[in-house]
Parts: structure tokens; sequence; C-alpha cells
């Protein structure tokens, strides 16, 4: 790598400056990644930390913790509480039948066919959030929906029974489709990753398939699995339009409301709205960091 | 077919056949999961005029007013979107892989950003940031519109990056550069008639993906009220009947098409590579 640079750098000051300079890291080379992090830094970073610098505003001004303090309230805790209630059911839900899945397709002794086709609709599906997908699952199991209607037929009142899409079950059915495909899409690279060497090896010694599975396969994918999940929980923690569109903004979650302290500061102190979005921030960032350092760690032997 | 090493173990993992019965069990039902809500939407969508089943919804839908001005938008600002990605994105991925690999690391970082910081925090920010005074972005539907598609390039930072990354990964870039040197190419030249065109199943594939995200997104544009095909979805889902469940299979109808499109060209880019690597 090292000893070419020198002679990149020239020819692209030639073309850029037309002067000879010394092979080090000249001015022309940034311009290649300043976009980058102009852009970053205005619509990504900037805005964050602004955010991050007004949680610690008190009301009249002035830095102060009170707004972190204020976080112990009522309202935020509910909703906090519902957010971590449902990212933690669906993460664990989602990551167990999607790694069944990706584990039936690749094998599980099904024609090759149906993991190509897994794979592209988990794909699809990963990425089919939002509106649409809060949509399907009303006219699947809203009050008219065709399963509603069909449990009816049966003689069973889904929604007199204590069912209902707008709720927390509701709420996890609904991101249940997004988060196993997502698991699917992850681990299926990860089980590929288990070399048929070790079975057999597992095999010669006499191991059956369950202490396979047991004390070689999983330990090895275990690092994988998890940090998935936790990929899984930040993936629904943050997640709005599904709820959004689902519910209309007014479910108790944390990111419904940040946004309805956006329309209308509804928690009637700005400087406390900062401080719940950087409450999520600082969960998601955690989550993410597990999630690479587990990651990471599976790398050892899947690769 | 048989490319991948998976499909290789499959054939050899022979004691599994038992488990075969078990395993479609396991499929099919999660497949009912998958496919009904689907399957329900598409019967909604049918019945839009009364006692028949036809695609009255749909043309419905594609007569109302608001739509495709929405729709239309909304494909500006994805194809505005995946063209200034593809501008910052690939000479960044390229400077870090040949010049500057100790910045790599902070790229990195920095695109894995939009994972950590949720969609309605960054509105949150950006509006607090961007409609007051000193930086007042926001003050026209027009500016607001830029500011939106500037917040959708970083979103689709993480994309963009990982797919030109395993692009360039997958050709010998550094020799490419200095042959196209030799030859007397200047910057442009090698940008866009050596490097772009060795990277086309890269950056389709990225930009697809940018497509599918942004086509539809609801949270960013709303909150900074735009009148983009996201915001409009959720008002059609409380206004009208039949045609939220039409727009829904429109939707998926487009991300199938964007995932699809990378798939296919995906394998047949790998099946090249491996080509190569047999000779």
């Amino acid at each position: 790598m090292k000893p070419n640079s020198s002679t990149n750098s020239q020819s692209v000051n030639s073309t850029v400056g037309g002067a000879k300079r010394p092979p080090r890291i000249p001015i022309g080379h940034w311009l290649g990644v300043l976009p980058f992090f102009v852009f970053s830094g205005l619509f990504l970073i900037g805005p964050t930390l602004n955010l991050a610098y007004r949680s610690f505003e008190g009301l009249d001004g002035g830095l102060t913790l009170n707004n972190y303090r204020q976080l112990a309230s009522d309202t935020v805790m509910n909703a906090y509480g519902m957010s971590i209630k449902i990212s933690l059911t669906t993460a664990i839900l989602g990551g167990l039948i999607g790694f069944l899945v990706a584990w039936v397709v690749s094998m599980g002794g099904l024609p090759p066919r149906f993991r190509l086709i897994t794979s592209t609709f988990s794909g699809v599906a990963a990425n089919f959030a939002g509106v649409p997908l809060a949509s399907a699952f009303v006219f699947t199991l809203g009050r008219v929906g065709l399963v509603t209607a069909l449990f009816k037929a049966f003689g069973i009142n889904l929604y007199k029974s204590g069912f209902s899409l707008y709720s927390f079950l509701g709420l996890t059915l609904v991101y249940l489709y997004f988060q196993i495909p997502l698991m699917v899409l992850t681990i299926l690279p990860a089980l590929d990753g288990l070399k048929r060497e070790w079975r057999e090896a597992a095999e010669n010694l006499g191991a059956t398939q369950i202490q396979y599975w047991r004390y070689v396969a999983l330990p090895v994918l275990t690092p994988s699995i998890l940090g998935t999940m936790i990929l899984l929980f930040g993936n629904a923690f943050g997640a709005h339009a599904t709820a959004y569109a689902l519910t209309g903004g007014l479910f108790d979650l944390a990111t419904l409301l940040i946004g309805r302290q956006i329309s209308g500061d509804v928690l009637h102190n700005p400087g406390l709205g900062y401080a719940v979005a950087m409450g999520m921030v600082i969960i998601m960032a955690f989550s993410i960091l597990i999630y690479s350092v587990l990651q990471r760690r599976s790398e050892r032997w899947l690769k | 077919m048989t490319t991948s090493p998976a499909s290789a173990t499959v054939t050899v993992k022979r004691p599994v056949v038992r488990n075969r019965l078990v395993s479609w069990l396991i499929f099919g039902v999660v497949s009912l999961y998958f496919l009904i809500p689907l399957a329900a939407t598409f019967y909604w969508s049918l019945r839009g005029m009364k006692d028949v089943l036809g695609f009255e919804a749909y043309r419905k839908l594609f007569a109302d007013t608001n739509f495709l001005p929405a729709f239309s938008q909304s494909i500006v600002n994805a194809v505005a979107t995946i063209f200034l990605s593809l501008l910052i994105v690939v000479p960044t991925a390229y400077w870090v892989t040949l010049r500057l690999p100790k910045l790599r690391p902070v790229v990195e970082f920095i695109t894995l950003l939009p994972f950590v910081i949720p969609a309605v925090v960054l509105v949150f920010g950006i509006i607090r940031l961007y409609s007051a005074p000193p930086l007042l972005f926001t003050a026209t539907y027009n500016s607001s519109r830029i500011v939106l598609i500037f917040v959708y390039v970083c979103l689709s930072f993480p994309y963009m990056f990982r797919s030109v990354d395993n692009g360039l990964r997958a050709i010998d870039v550094r020799t490419l550069t200095e042959a196209a040197q030799s030859l007397g190419a200047n910057w442009g030249t090698i940008l866009f008639r050596v490097i772009f065109p060795n990277l086309r199943v890269a950056l389709l594939s990225g930009a697809l993906l940018t497509f599918a995200i942004v086509i539809g997104e609801l949270t960013i544009a709303l909150y900074m009220a735009q009148h983009t095909l996201g915001p409009y979805m959720s008002d059609l889902t409380r206004s009208k009947v039949y045609e939220p469940s039409a727009m829904a299979i429109v939707a998926f109808a487009i991300t199938w098409a964007a995932m699809g499109i990378i798939d296919f060209v995906g394998r047949g880019a790998t099946r090249h590579v491996q080509m190569v690597e047999a000779d």
C-alpha cells in the first residue's frame, strides 16, 4: 500500500495543481472525501449534536441536568417502557423464528430453490416497513380485516376477546414482518460459515446431531445470533413510520412521543423533548456497539 | 445455481433428511404469516367496486389528483438522492481504499450513524437547527425539499458505502488506476470511465436499495411537511377505504422490483467473477 501512494499522489496533484509536490498527503486528496464529511456534518452529525447540547438547556436558559432527571416522569417512562417491551419481544421472537427459517432453508432438506426465494423475499419484506405494511395488517387483522372476518365466520370475535391490532400484541405481530426477514438475511451467511469439516469431525468422534449442535454449531453461532437480535432490538426501537401509520401517532412509544413533541410541545418542555431524543440515541448507540463487538467476535470462526 | 458454498453443504448433510417434515412444517407456517397479509390486501384491493372483483381501486388511486404529484415528487427525490449519494460515496470509498486508509474507521463509523440516530430524532434535530433564523434552510417548500434530499443522501450512506466498498474489494482498484494513469488518463477519466463501469453492479444495488428506502419514506418527509408518497399514503389510509390496499400492493411491487433486480444482477456478477476465477 505505502510505496505506491506517493506516485499516485504526484499524478493527482499534477492534474489538480500542475506542480509537483512532496509525497505527503496533499490537500487534493482530501477533496475526494470532503463532500462526504460536509454532508454528514451538516445533515447527520450537526443536527444531532445540536439536540444533544440543547438537551442540557433549562427552561430559563443555562445548562442543567434537569431534563434528564425528568425522564423519570410517567409519560416518558411509559413510552420508553413500551418501546423497550416491543423491541425486546420482537427481537427475541423475530430472532428465534428467523433463525429457524434460515436453518430450515439452508440445511433442513428443502430444495435449494426455497433458499433463494426466502432470501429474495426477506430482502423485500425487511424493506417493506412503514405505511404499506401497516395497511396490509389493517386489511388482515383490523376490525374488518380478512382474517378477523374469517375468525368471525367460525364464531370467534377477535376484538371482543381482547385482541387489537392497535395494541402491544398487534404491533408485535406487525413488527415481526420486518424483524424475521432481517434475522434471516443476517444469519444465513453465518450458517453458511459453519464448516463441513466441523460436522464431519464431530460425527467421526461419534457425536450425535444434537451433540454437534449443542457443542459445536451453536457456540460458534451464538455471537452472531445474539448480535443480530440486538440489531433487531435497535431496528424496532427506532421504528416510527409503521407505528405512526397504524395508530395515527397516538400509541405510547418513544418514537411517537418524539413525533408528538415535534408537532406541538406535548411535554411542555422543549428541553425534555431533546433529552427523550438523546435517550433514544444512547440506547441505539449501545445496541449497535454491542452488535458490532459480537459481530467481530463471530467473524473469528465464521469467515 | 450451485455457486455458493451453502448449496454444497446442503447436498452433503444427508442425515438431516428425517427432519424434512419438520422443515416443511416450519417453512409452511412462517410462509402463511408472510403471505396472508399480502393476500388479504390484494383481495381488498380488488373490491373497489360493489359486488364485483376488479381493478377499480387501482384506477381510483391513479386517478386521484394527489397521487401522481406525490409519486413523481418522490421519484425525483429518490433519483436526486441516488445521484448525489453516488457522487459523494464513490470518491470517498475509492480514496479510503486507495489513498487514505487511515480514514476508513472514521468513514465506517459515520456510515453507521443513520442506524444509531432514529429517523424521528434526526428530523427533530434538522427542524430545530434549520428552521430558526441563523440557519433558516426550511423557509420555503422547495428549500425544505432540498434539505430533505440532503438528509436522504446521508441516510443512504450505509447502504451505498457498503455496496461500493464491496464492489471495490472485488476488483483490483490499484492496478486499474495505475494502468489508466500510465496510459495518461486524468482523474475524471479514471473515475468515470474506469472505476464507475467496473462498479456497475455494486452501484446498481446501492442505488436500488436507496430507491426502495427513499420512495415511500414517511417520518422525515412528514415532519418537514413534504407532499411526497409517504405522507400521501398515510393520509390515504385515513381518508379512503379501498385505495390504501391498492397503494400497499403497488408499494410492495416497487420494493419487490428493486430487490429482485439487485438479486438478479448480483447473481450474474457472482457467476462472472467465478468464471474469471476458474480461468
